[in-house]
C-alpha cells in the first residue's frame, strides 16, 4: 500500500492575516492520501479555503505548519509534475493552440513537439483549430485547449480547481465525460475540487466533504462504481442525498 | 456611407462659416479657404513644403525611436524588479509632468539650434509615457498566466519571450500611441523657436515674412493630417494577431 501512495497530505494549517493584527484560520488541520491513479474530488461550501487547500496542495503556497508530500518527497513549489487546471483558465491569449499546447515542452526530449501538440489537439477534439488564438474558441473549446496543454507534458497529477464551473450546464457535462475519456486512455491521478456535488459523485473514486472555515475534513465517501455513470441511479443519488446532508442542506 | 457623412458635414459647415466671416469682414490679412488651398499648392509646387515635412518627421522618428529604444527595456524592468521600480519611479514620476516646452531653453543651451534640440525634446517627451506604460503593463499581468508558467516549469527565457512581453505588448502599444502624440505635438513647438526647417518653421517664417496667414493656416492643417496618419500608423500595430486579444473583449 505504501508504494502506491501519490499524495501525502499530513495535517496542514492555514491562516491569512486579517484586520488588525488577528489572524483568520482557513484550513485546520488536513490530512488524506491520494493513490497512484485515483481520483478523489473534495467537495465544500463556497468560501471554506478549497481554492488555498488546493494552492497548497499543488505548491504555490506553503502552509504555516504540516506538509504536503508527493512521491514520497516534500512538495515545496509548483512543477509540472503536477497541473493545475482551474475554474478561469490560463490558456495564454497571445499564443495560437498549437503554441499554447508547445508551451511546456521544453528541452529536447520531445521530440516534434509540433506533432505532439497537434495529436493533443486532435484527442481533445480541435483538430483544425490549431492555428486558432484562443478568442476565436468557445468557452468549451478553450476549456478543452487547456486540459490539452495539460496532458501534452504528461503529468503525472491533475489538480482541478472547479475547472467546469464557468462552463453553461449542458457543456459542464459533456466536459466530464470527455475528462473521463481521456483518463481511461492516459492514466492521470486527479484531485478535483469543486462545489458540484453531482460532478464529484459523477467522476471520482472517493469524495472528501469539507467543513466551513477553518475547513476539515467532515466525511469520506467511496464511490465504488463503474463508469460510465448514471447519475440518476439509485446508488448514486442516495449517495448526493447523504453529501449534501453533511454540508447541511 | 453614414459614418462618414456627419463628419464631412460637420468640416463643410466649418469652411462655409469660415469662409463668410472673411468675406462678411473683409478681413485683409486674414486668408479665405481658397487662398489656403491656392497657398498650399504653391508651397508644394516648388518643394519647400516636401523638405519642411520631412525635417519634421526626421526629428520626429528619431527621437521616438530613442525613446522607444529606451523605454521599452526599462519599463520591463522596472515592473519585474520592485527595487528598480521603488528606485526609479519617483523621479520619473517627477520629470514626467513638466512640459517638454519648458525644456527648450535647456536643449539650446547644452545642444545648440541644430537638429539635436528638436530630437532631444522628443526624447524627453515620449520616453516617460512610454516606461510607464509599459511598467504598468507588466504590473498588470494577470496572475494566471503567470502561475501557469511556474506550474510547467519554463525557463527565465521563455516566461520572458513568450508570457511577460506578448502580455504587456498591448500597453506597450498604447505608450507608443501616447508618445508619438506628444513627439508630434512637441516638433512643431521646438521648432518654432530656434530652427531653419520644420513645419513649426514654416509656421513662424509665414507670418515674420510678409504675414503670409494662408501659409500659416495650411501649415497647421498639415500638421494636424500628419498627426492624425501618425496615430493611424500606430494604431495598425493593434491589429497584429498576438495583440488583438487585448482589444476584442
Amino acid at each position: 500500500m505504501s508504494d502506491s501512495r501519490k499524495i501525502v497530505v499530513t495535517d496542514i494549517r492555514k491562516s491569512f492575516p486579517a484586520s488588525k493584527g488577528a489572524t483568520l484560520p482557513v484550513v485546520g488541520g488536513i490530512s488524506f492520501t491520494v493513490a497512484d491513479g485515483e481520483f478523489v474530488a473534495i467537495v465544500g461550501p463556497s468560501g471554506c479555503g478549497k481554492s488555498t487547500l488546493m494552492n497548497i496542495i499543488a505548491g504555490f503556497e506553503q502552509p504555516d505548519s504540516g506538509s504536503v508530500q508527493v512521491d514520497g518527497k516534500e512538495q515545496l513549489g509548483p512543477s509540472p509534475k503536477g497541473i493545475v487546471i482551474s475554474q478561469h483558465g490560463s490558456v495564454f491569449p497571445w499564443l495560437t493552440v498549437r503554441q499554447n499546447l508547445m508551451f511546456g515542452l521544453n528541452g529536447d526530449e520531445h521530440g516534434d513537439k509540433a506533432a505532439l501538440a497537434d495529436h493533443y489537439a486532435a484527442m481533445v477534439g480541435l483538430k483544425g483549430f490549431e492555428n486558432s488564438y484562443p478568442h476565436e474558441l468557445s468557452g468549451g473549446m478553450l476549456k478543452r485547449a487547456e486540459l490539452a496543454r495539460a496532458f501534452v507534458v504528461k503529468p503525472e497529477i491533475l489538480y482541478m480547481d472547479e475547472p467546469f464551473s464557468a462552463l453553461d450546464a449542458l457543456m459542464n457535462m459533456r466536459m466530464r465525460t470527455e475528462l473521463l475519456r481521456i483518463l481511461g486512455e492516459e492514466r492521470h491521478t486527479v484531485l478535483l475540487i469543486t462545489h458540484d456535488v453531482e460532478e464529484a459523485i459523477y467522476m471520482a473514486d472517493r469524495v472528501l466533504v469539507l467543513s466551513p472555515r477553518p475547513t476539515t475534513i467532515q466525511a469520506s465517501f467511496r464511490v465504488d462504481m463503474p463508469h460510465p455513470r448514471k447519475l440518476s441511479s439509485p446508488e448514486l443519488q442516495g449517495l448526493r442525498e447523504a453529501i449534501l446532508k453533511e454540508l447541511g442542506l | 456611407m453614414s459614418k462618414i457623412l456627419p463628419p464631412l458635414a460637420v468640416m463643410a459647415l466649418v469652411i462655409t462659416v469660415w469662409w463668410a466671416v472673411v468675406v462678411k469682414t473683409e478681413s485683409a490679412i486674414f486668408p479665405t479657404p481658397w487662398q489656403v488651398v491656392t497657398g498650399t499648392l504653391e508651397l508644394a509646387e516648388d518643394g519647400t513644403l516636401w523638405e519642411h515635412i520631412a525635417a519634421s518627421l526626421f526629428r520626429v522618428g528619431t527621437g521616438f525611436g530613442l525613446a522607444l529604444l529606451v523605454a521599452v527595456p526599462l519599463g520591463l524592468w522596472m515592473g519585474w524588479v520592485g527595487g528598480a521600480y521603488r528606485t526609479f519611479n519617483p523621479i520619473f514620476q517627477m520629470l514626467r509632468p513638466i512640459s517638454p516646452i519648458a525644456w527648450i531653453p535647456l536643449a539650446i543651451l547644452w545642444f545648440g539650434v541644430g537638429d539635436v534640440s528638436p530630437i532631444f525634446l522628443i526624447f524627453i517627451s515620449s520616453v516617460f509615457p512610454m516606461i510607464v506604460q509599459t511598467t504598468s503593463g507588466v504590473h498588470t499581468i494577470e496572475r494566471r498566466y503567470l502561475r501557469a508558467a511556474a506550474n510547467f516549469g519554463v525557463s527565465r527565457s521563455v516566461l520572458f519571450r513568450q508570457v511577460v512581453i506578448p502580455a504587456v505588448l498591448p500597453e506597450i502599444i498604447i505608450g507608443m500611441r501616447i508618445g508619438i502624440g506628444v513627439a508630434w505635438l512637441v516638433v512643431v513647438a521646438a521648432e518654432m523657436i530656434a530652427l531653419r526647417s520644420g513645419l513649426g518653421y514654416l509656421i513662424m517664417d509665414s507670418r515674420n515674412a510678409g504675414n503670409r496667414y494662408d501659409l500659416l493656416i495650411a501649415s497647421m492643417i498639415i500638421i494636424g493630417l500628419i498627426g492624425l496618419l501618425l496615430d493611424g500608423i500606430t494604431r495598425l500595430l493593434e491589429r497584429m494577431k498576438t495583440v488583438k486579444w487585448r482589444y476584442v473583449r
